[in-house]
């Protein structure tokens, strides 16, 4: 029984039905909980001394929209000890995208929660300082949303150069 | 864009300083964007209460690129080129992280020796970075000639990778399931002759630093910080390794083949910035350990899969072949299909866990990349390390951490 | 052979004012140090000794705007940065000068989003555009000349 299998194991266990579902996708597994679970399932994996999942690898979103449950929340964790990665989802309503912060268990989540919740917009319950972190103080919406659009700029050909570089604005001295 | 209002109110503010910023006992000092010894464009926020600095607020995003985003609408292989400007000291060691992601999402088979001659030019990019770490850091520390004698062995590496992708930066050489070609004649020649050389060269580098009291003044004792703080914010990389924990992922969960190459992992005491400077040096070693093994078993044989439902065929089958000109067609038009499901793959950057998530919806673009980069988890620690220290100390803290803004903006 | 063998030993020379002021202008062009990405590496490498920039007379890379007259924008540029980079803009004395160093800062190059500026010329006015991702030393050192070329040929009614 590898330390993976085992984590699956002692979390379905400890939680019960807040275990939604277990993937295994290209040897990797991935657990899919109840958001209401995530904080102790990270506790969980921290804290045993068997599985001790002491490092939080990376954390990130995926925007499912216009389908539901819309956002889906990546942890990935990793064990120093047994050389082993875990994978965490926790899937959101688009009606409510919150989920608890884990920044007292991974202190490093701190950053990367800021930059879920600027690129997605899902706020992170009792975080210590949920600022935007990459795009400037007021910009509007959340780029990694689906329903953002990529801001594409017309490309100038020959054909239609002069018509768009009228409409560039060229700065001033 | 002009009229961006950039005033903040300062309500929302008050948490990052302490009560005696706002009755004006202690100064508050903008650092950036624009500063030679930030490496880029962060900037930072520092209370000092004299000379010494109480907190510092980082504040990144000013590269941010929008890569994700645009890796989302283009074909798996198109996105590439996204990666090369990602981490732009270590482009060919991001361009292995997405290969690597992508070869797990499509199950495909790289050969032997494409994954060899992978492993010998990330090495050696690893080396360029080291050396333009070294560069700057001398730089910072008030050492200007270190500056010219990087740059000049840097060139030489440049100019290899210029032999075999014919750009000296944005290589994009590796492809999902290989290489874009095999590398030309002349290239084990000029490898080895860089490998006889630089040795020598790294001892002039530490003859120039690492006794020089002038520059063990300025960094032995700043900015140390301890393993179990170090892993806990997530830095990885040379900056974990100096703190005295031996993780390496080459070592840990080997990809690409490094369990076949014999290597150490150079590892530091007191985790502060000489340390990480003696770590990196170390690491240059190594990464020449590594090319020389490479170089004297690199295996013969194809650079790219034969797998036509996800590599092109060579130019030479389309003359000939019906089945291969289709092929062709359909792969630089459409693309090839991913299968639903995610993966994600972690390699070791020169600084640090570089993670890539990629998730596929059955379609020929991605539907989600994320990359985990190693500069955001170290700027990330910056507050702590300088805690404490003169402003002159930030300086060579930043340099000895080795962000790359391009790298933990996106 | 110097000037005094043509001159004889009168010890005045004639020439325009535009010619005294224009060569006095290249030959002591000092541009800001102002990174923003990849072609940040490049200006790097063409300072350092292979490629040797300061044969041009360049070797200062002032880091206060107030000082120099040469503004490098090397590397791609963001909507969050770009006031910042007007700012630094006109901070510079008169007269100053653009270069807009890769593709990234021409035109936006291969990042048509968000959050990539299309061009720097958006922002700041641009003299010479230099093509490349990122151009090699000898493209930006190119660049500079041509900008010298442009400098060297301005009119006593192109400075006021």
């Amino acid at each position: 029984m590898t330390v993976v299998e085992k984590a699956v194991a002692k979390l379905q266990r400890a939680l019960g039905e807040s275990v939604l579902s277990v993937e295994e996708f290209r040897g990797q597994t991935s657990v899919t909980l109840d958001p209401e679970a995530v904080v102790n399932a990270c506790q969980m994996l921290r804290d045993d001394a068997e599985l001790d999942f002491n490092f939080l690898a990376a954390l990130t979103a995926v925007d499912y929209w216009p389908s539901e449950p819309r956002f889906k929340i990546v942890y990935q964790l990793y064990s120093l000890a047994n050389k082993e990665f875990i994978g965490l989802r926790a899937q959101l309503s688009n009606e409510s995208p919150e989920i608890s912060t884990i920044e007292s268990i991974y202190p490093n989540a701190n950053w990367h929660e800021r930059e879920v919740f600027d690129m997605f917009g899902v706020t992170f319950k009792d975080h210590s300082d949920q600022r935007r972190i990459i795009m400037p103080y007021d910009w509007e919406g959340h780029p990694l949303r689906k329903d953002y659009p990529l801001g594409y700029e017309e490309v100038q050909f020959t054909f239609n150069f002069d018509e768009i570089d009228k409409r560039k604005p060229y700065a001033k001295e | 864009m002009l009229e961006q209002n950039l005033e903040i109110t300062v309500d929302e503010l008050r948490h990052l300083v302490s009560d005696r910023a706002l009755e004006g006992e202690t100064m508050l000092l903008n650092m950036g964007p624009q500063h030679p010894s930030t490496h880029g464009v962060l900037r930072l926020l520092l209370e000092l209460d004299g000379e010494r600095i109480v907190t510092c607020v980082p504040d990144i995003g000013f590269l941010h690129t929008g890569i994700e985003k645009s890796m989302e609408t283009k074909a798996y292989e198109k996105a590439l080129v996204m990666t090369d400007r990602m981490d732009y000291l270590n482009n060919l060691g991001n361009n292995l992280c997405y290969c690597l992601a992508v070869e797990k999402l499509v199950d495909l088979d790289v050969p032997e020796r494409a994954m060899a001659i992978r492993v010998l030019l990330v090495e050696l990019q690893r080396i360029a970075s080291h050396l333009v770490f070294l560069a700057t850091h001398g730089l910072d520390t008030g050492a200007m000639s270190v500056f010219l004698y990087c740059f000049r062995e840097r060139e030489v590496i440049l100019d290899i990778f210029e032999m075999c992708s014919g750009a000296r930066m944005m290589t994009s050489f590796f492809r999902p399931g290989g290489l874009w070609r095999d590398v030309p004649d002349g290239f084990e020649e000029a490898v080895r002759s860089f490998v006889e050389s630089f040795p020598k060269r790294i001892k002039m580098y530490e003859d120039l630093l690492t006794k020089n009291p002038i520059y063990t003044h300025r960094t032995q004792g700043i900015g140390a910080i301890s393993s179990e703080e170090a892993l806990k914010w997530g830095l990885t990389g040379p900056p974990l390794r100096a703190t005295g924990l031996a993780w390496d992922l080459r070592k840990s969960n080997p990809y690409s083949g490094y369990e076949r190459y014999d290597f150490e992992i150079p590892v530091g005491v007191n985790g502060d910035t000489y340390d990480r400077y003696t770590v990196r040096i170390g690491e240059m070693r190594q990464s020449l350990r590594i090319v020389e093994q490479v170089l004297d078993t690199l295996p013969g044989g194809p650079v790219r899969s034969d797998n036509r439902k996800f590599v092109p065929p060579p130019r030479s089958e389309l003359g000939h072949s019906m089945e291969a000109v289709i092929h062709h067609f359909k792969l630089w038009t459409e693309g090839f299909p991913a299968p639903k499901g995610s993966v994600f793959v972690a390699v070791e950057s020169p600084r640090g866990e570089l993670g890539c998530y990629l998730e596929g919806d059955g379609g020929p673009k991605p539907y989600r990349v994320h990359f985990r980069t190693p500069s955001f988890a170290t700027l990330q620690t910056l507050p702590m390390l300088c805690k404490d220290h003169l402003v002159a100390d930030v300086v060579a803290i930043i340099s000895s951490l080795d962000p790359v803004l391009g790298d933990s903006d996106r | 052979m110097g000037v005094e063998t043509k001159l004889g030993n009168l010890g005045f020379v004639t020439t325009t004012l535009e010619k005294v002021v224009n060569w006095g202008r290249v030959r002591a062009m000092w541009p800001v140090l102002f990174g923003l990405a990849c072609c940040a590496i490049e200006m790097m490498a063409a300072q350092s000794a292979d490629y040797d920039m300061s044969r041009f007379g360049m070797e200062l890379m002032r880091a206060s705007p107030r000082q120099s007259d040469l503004m490098i924008v090397a590397g791609r540029l963001t909507r969050k940065m770009s006031p910042v980079l007007r700012r630094i803009y006109d901070q510079m004395p008169e007269p100053k000068y653009v270069i807009a160093l890769g593709d990234c800062s021409s035109c936006g190059g291969i990042f048509n989003n968000y959050a990539v500026v299309p061009g720097v010329d958006e922002i700041v006015p641009v003299d010479v555009y230099i093509a490349g991702c990122p151009p090699r030393p000898e493209a930006l050192i190119h660049g500079i000349l041509t900008l010298y070329d442009k400098v060297e040929n301005q009119k006593v009614k192109d400075w006021a």
